[in-house]
């Protein structure tokens, strides 16, 4: 073979290596959905399937969920078992009713923006706090919020009393400690892989409340992997 | 090859070759690239803005195809003309010499392209600015009235005051078609960029900070907002999509947003051009 075509197939070889590598790093950057999502079980199956959720937003995960990060502020979501899991990517089913429980154990922070108060995106616009049906709360008692920018979901989420008795130090909590619970429904509509985050600046001693968890899937983040 | 002209020392003349090669493919490729490419250039035509960008960048890529003529001429001739034959001795070529015309016809196109643009943009820049944020005081500003529409940045999402509208908020982006609009970006936290692809608008969001930036909208369509400024964990996921609609459907739309947020009116603070939002209790 000739010095000349030699040198050719080399440069083919290493543009074809590279065009591979290239052809890897795009598709994963396209197709990695993150984390494994959690399947959340279907409580009727069907064309419109219904799904139940039930969720806890806590002050502080706690060493047993998140040995490296006990001190982060994190959601937490209950699997079929009644276990509490840290796992914030949730696979649920395409054009399923989807009813939510968040018990809110932590204690307010306050909505950097006011407009976020307001619930949308949900059945009637309205969430139940404690049984009662509410189309808005004082911003600056909103302690998180589950919003899903992409599906016009917005739900903010009361804060616990500074002064309440019997909070709750670390996850998992009791429904014995202090507690807010919020329920609300919503429709998963299309396929699709959407995120969700807390708008309110809840990640203590971090820059501006939105460092740290508020900036790491698994604790104020996530995404529901619609299928 | 005979007929080819040559120089005195019996060589042909290869800059003249490639001149009148440059500048027929030149006469050919710019005006098919003015025509032809120009229009279908980006951002669009959804706004006044938009479609002097269009324009700008029509005269600019024009201005550049004969530039690219050039090399691609002279790189071909190169190639076809100056390589060694398979198994040929390598001749070092003749020797370069100084021409003063050629330097001084060079500087002398290269500066009156660049300032030609350079002038060109200046004009563009200060007619309306262009879709571009102007900070607090803007020094291009077109006349007539305009609707005042302000953009607020945050961690993850854009929302959109309408002060004339009793200060209504929504996370949609709906402006009347044939208007004038005065936008006023600013951000509650992180800096980030508001980039209404579509409508040719730019404008950074600066935390306590009011960027005055002014398009003028055309008939009805749709545009994409995106965040231009990497600003955290869900920056790729800060976009919607906007629309110019009808002035009656405008109408129509402000009514239905002020009944869905009525209840969180109560709770917005008045409107003003830039916002330092409190509480921050547990923030560091």
């Amino acid at each position: 073979m000739r010095p000349t075509t030699s040198k050719l197939l080399g440069v083919a070889l290493l543009v074809a290596v590279a065009g591979v590598l290239i052809g890897f790093y795009v598709s994963k950057l396209t197709t990695d959905q993150g984390s494994p999502a959690y399947t959340v079980p279907v409580v009727t199956a069907g064309v419109h399937p219904v799904v139940d959720l039930t969720i806890e937003t806590v002050a502080a995960v706690g060493p047993t969920f998140s040995p490296a990060h006990p001190d982060f502020v994190s959601y937490l979501i209950r699997d079929a078992q009644g276990k509490w899991r840290r796992d914030t990517v949730w696979r649920l089913p395409a054009n399923a009713t989807v009813h939510v429980t968040i018990y809110n154990f932590d204690g307010a922070s306050g909505l950097r923006n006011p407009y976020l108060a307001r619930p949308l995106g949900i059945d009637g616009n309205t969430m139940v706090i404690d049984g009662k049906p509410l189309t808005v709360i004082p911003p600056d008692e909103a302690s998180h919020t589950f919003a899903v920018p992409q599906l016009g979901l917005i739900v903010p989420l009361p804060g616990v009393a500074d002064d309440a008795k019997n909070q709750c130090g670390y996850a998992p909590c009791a429904l014995s400690n202090a507690h807010h619970t919020i329920t609300f429904t919503f429709h998963t509509g299309a396929k699709g892989h959407y995120r969700w985050q807390c708008f309110v600046p809840c990640a203590a001693g971090w820059i501006d409340g939105f460092g740290g968890p508020m900036q790491t899937i698994g604790y104020m983040d996530g995404f529901l992997d619609v299928v | 090859m005979s007929s080819a002209p040559t120089t005195a020392a019996g060589q042909p003349n290869h800059a003249k070759r490639v001149i009148v090669a440059w500048l027929v493919l030149s006469a050919i490729a710019t005006p098919l690239v003015a025509i032809f490419l120009g229009p279908a250039l980006p951002p669009g035509h959804a706004s006044q803005q938009a479609s002097e960008q269009v324009v700008a960048n029509t005269v600019m890529t024009s201005i550049v195809t004969p530039v690219i003529c050039l090399l691609l001429v002279f790189f071909v001739y190169a190639l076809m003309k100056f390589r060694t034959a398979r198994g040929g001795a390598l001749v070092d070529g003749p020797p370069l010499r100084n021409q003063n015309t050629v330097q001084v016809a060079w500087v002398a196109l290269t500066s009156a392209t660049v300032l030609f643009l350079a002038g060109f943009g200046t004009y563009e820049l200060l007619q309306n600015g262009s879709g571009g944020g102007q900070g607090p005081s803007p020094i291009a500003v077109p006349s007539g009235p305009k609707l005042q529409v302000q953009v607020i940045a945050q961690q993850w999402e854009f929302t959109y005051r309408y002060p004339s509208y009793g200060g209504l908020e929504t996370s949609q982006l709906v402006l009347p078609e044939n208007t004038e609009i005065e936008l006023h970006v600013t951000s509650l936290d992180a800096i980030h960029s508001f980039w209404a692809y579509e409508l040719g608008i730019k404008a950074d969001a600066n935390p306590g900070n009011d960027n005055v930036a002014f398009l003028r909208t055309k008939g009805a369509d749709t545009f994409h907002v995106h965040c231009a400024e990497l600003c955290g964990l869900w920056h790729g996921y800060m976009f919607s999509n906007g629309r110019v609609v009808s002035a009656s459907q405008f109408a129509t739309w402000i009514k239905q947003q002020q009944q869905v947020f009525a209840s969180v009116q109560q709770y917005m603070p008045r409107y003003a051009t830039t916002y330092f939002p409190d509480p921050q209790r547990r923030a560091g």
